[in-house]
């Protein structure tokens, strides 16, 4: 094993969602709760998929689809031809607070996965020592996690996830408890990760720089029921990776221009919601 | 309007301090005061004989029923064979329940079974006075050292048991969703997580059992013993020696606050992480 997370055997993996929808029965009397309607996604190996929308429109709900932890009550979700019935070690996921074990430190936290699945010691601690050194955290192997910042937590549980070496990596508002200066280093980090491992990359976030910096697709969400709205190919990811300049690229006028039209749609939403709901550009 | 530095607004913050919390700051200094004054104040009310020895002897008459009572014994027994009987009575009952209690609260944790079937006995007898069921237990298990330990037991358990299931319920989605998502099985996600994360609470549980298993001596050796801390002061309250009470009050406080403090190091080394994730 060289470089395991590189060269996966998963590349020939798709992921497909027909006419997916979840309805949540209604408490005593009310309505039942449609929280995802009638939902079509396609993921090929090596895309990276941004989904955005206001609050309540059902994007959780989807990642939770995606990695098992809920099924759907219409429609049905397969990885490489294989229904999802519950999670796995083909999905990894990074949760919006990191959900690390507070009583390992940096490397064994890292290194769960496979201790899991039952990979030799040796072998695991290769893999983890890699990925560790890939998110930019190989001097703090024995750190303990409540001794890391926000942002260096959330790096571990990238490295944690990348390391059973999944074929989609799902990720839920992993950066919505940073700070922006944090925020722009890991969304670049993440870029390049993307770029070397060739995996599927599922990323929920509420905000529109982010997504359109992000992704090589965006998915727009409605709330009431939640859906999918719109769909626009990206490729600001791409021009990041080729030229190295973040903000040139997020001051750039198609970028400026995308994120009104997509700021648009969802101030659309939030209006004919009414006045709750958070969203930052 | 008066100004508003009333009642109502808090202090200006001192520099360098969290303006905030009520209560904020050390308090261990001022709890050896009041220790040091209630102490003072034995002594002056015994001395100037305000008080009769009946009702309070005199902390001196205490500390020389200590001395007589390590060397010549009191109710047929020195205080070192008193102790012994009683520490392996608290301790034998408390290392049951760590047996038995912690494992049956993880298991009404993670199965609903197990929780339907603990639940109702255990939530029926937890809140009884163990001098209820004394009699019972007398007249179940006999006199012998078991119905004593076994009482002791039966007080610890239930809220060792109480506290290892709450550590179990402690434990967030996101890191069970987690340790399933790297390909971790039902019993993995029991083991390498649950059990882990529960922890603080079961150390917790832990305390609050070796207390209850204290309080319980006394009890526990109400009938037919001839040996013990407890048994020692009922025995000295049949005769009115006030003072042997009191020593043998104060020596079972030594005992149960010189293992809380061990337990709470052992926290301290086994569960670092309390209350900073």
């Amino acid at each position: 094993m060289t470089m395991p997370s590189h060269a996966s055997p998963s590349t020939a993996q798709t992921l497909c969602a027909e006419n997916v929808g979840v309805t949540y029965p209604g408490l005593h009397d009310s309505e039942p709760v449609v929280a995802l309607q009638n939902v079509n996604l396609t993921i090929e190996p090596g895309e990276f998929i941004v989904a955005l929308g206001a609050s309540g429109c059902g994007k959780t709900t989807l990642l939770s689809l995606l990695a098992g932890f809920l099924s759907p009550t219409q429609g049905r979700i397969t990885l490489a031809g294989e229904p999802i019935v519950g999670p796995g070690a083909d999905r990894g996921v990074v949760f919006q607070k990191h959900a690390l074990l507070p009583w390992l430190n940096v490397l064994d936290n890292t290194e769960f996965g496979l201790k899991l699945q039952g990979v030799p010691r040796a072998q695991r601690r290769t893999r983890a020592v890699q990925n560790l050194e890939l998110v930019g955290l190989q001097d703090f192997h024995q750190h303990m996690i409540y001794q890391l910042s926000g942002g260096m937590q959330q790096r571990v549980g990238i490295a944690r996830a990348l390391t059973c070496d999944p074929a989609m990596l799902l990720m839920d508002e992993p950066m919505a408890a940073l700070d922006a200066l944090t925020r722009e280093t890991i969304q670049e980090l993440l870029l390049h990760i993307w770029q070397r491992t060739r995996k599927m990359f599922f990323f929920i976030t509420h905000s529109v720089e982010e997504a359109l910096f992000l992704g090589s697709r965006l998915i727009v969400m409605s709330p009431r029921p939640g859906r999918i709205t719109h769909t626009f190919a990206l490729d600001f990811n791409r021009r990041y990776l080729a030229e190295g300049d973040g903000r040139r690229i997020k001051s750039s006028p198609e970028f400026i221009a995308m994120r009104e039209q997509v700021l648009g749609i969802i101030y659309g939403d939030e209006r004919a919601a009414g006045p709750a709901g958070g969203l930052h550009a | 309007m008066p100004r508003r530095t009333s009642l109502l607004r808090g202090k200006p913050a001192t520099p360098g301090k969290v303006y905030g919390a009520p209560g904020a700051g050390h308090s261990g200094h001022i709890s050896l005061i009041t220790s040091a004054v209630l102490i003072g104040l034995w002594f002056l009310v015994t001395s100037m004989g305000w008080v009769k020895p009946l009702f309070l002897p005199s902390p001196q008459a205490v500390y020389a029923k200590f001395l007589a009572a390590m060397t010549d014994g009191v109710a047929g027994s020195t205080l070192a064979e008193h102790a012994v009987a009683s520490l392996s009575r608290v301790f034998g009952a408390f290392f049951l329940a760590c047996a038995t209690a912690i494992p049956v609260g993880i298991l009404m944790g993670v199965n609903r079974y197990a929780r339907g079937i603990f639940d109702p006995p255990i939530e029926f007898y937890r809140p009884l006075p163990p001098l209820a069921y004394l009699p019972l237990v007398i007249i179940w298990f006999g006199i012998d050292e078991f119905p004593k330990i076994f009482l002791i037991y039966l007080a610890i358990f239930a809220p060792m048991a109480i506290a290892a299931r709450a550590g179990v319920r402690s434990v967030s989605i996101e890191q069970i969703h987690a340790a399933y998502a790297m390909g971790g099985t039902p019993t993995q996600v029991i083991l390498h997580v649950i059990l882990k994360a529960a922890l603080p609470e079961i150390f917790t549980g832990m305390r609050i059992g070796i207390g209850v298993g204290w309080t319980t001596l006394v009890a526990a050796e109400m009938v037919a013993a001839d040996r013990g801390l407890g048994f020692m002061v009922l025995n000295a309250a049949q005769f009115l020696a006030s003072d042997t009470v009191i020593m043998g009050i104060v020596v079972i406080g030594i005992f149960a606050f010189a293992f809380d403090l061990l337990v709470r190091y052992l926290e301290r080394l086994a569960i670092p992480w309390k209350g900073r994730i």
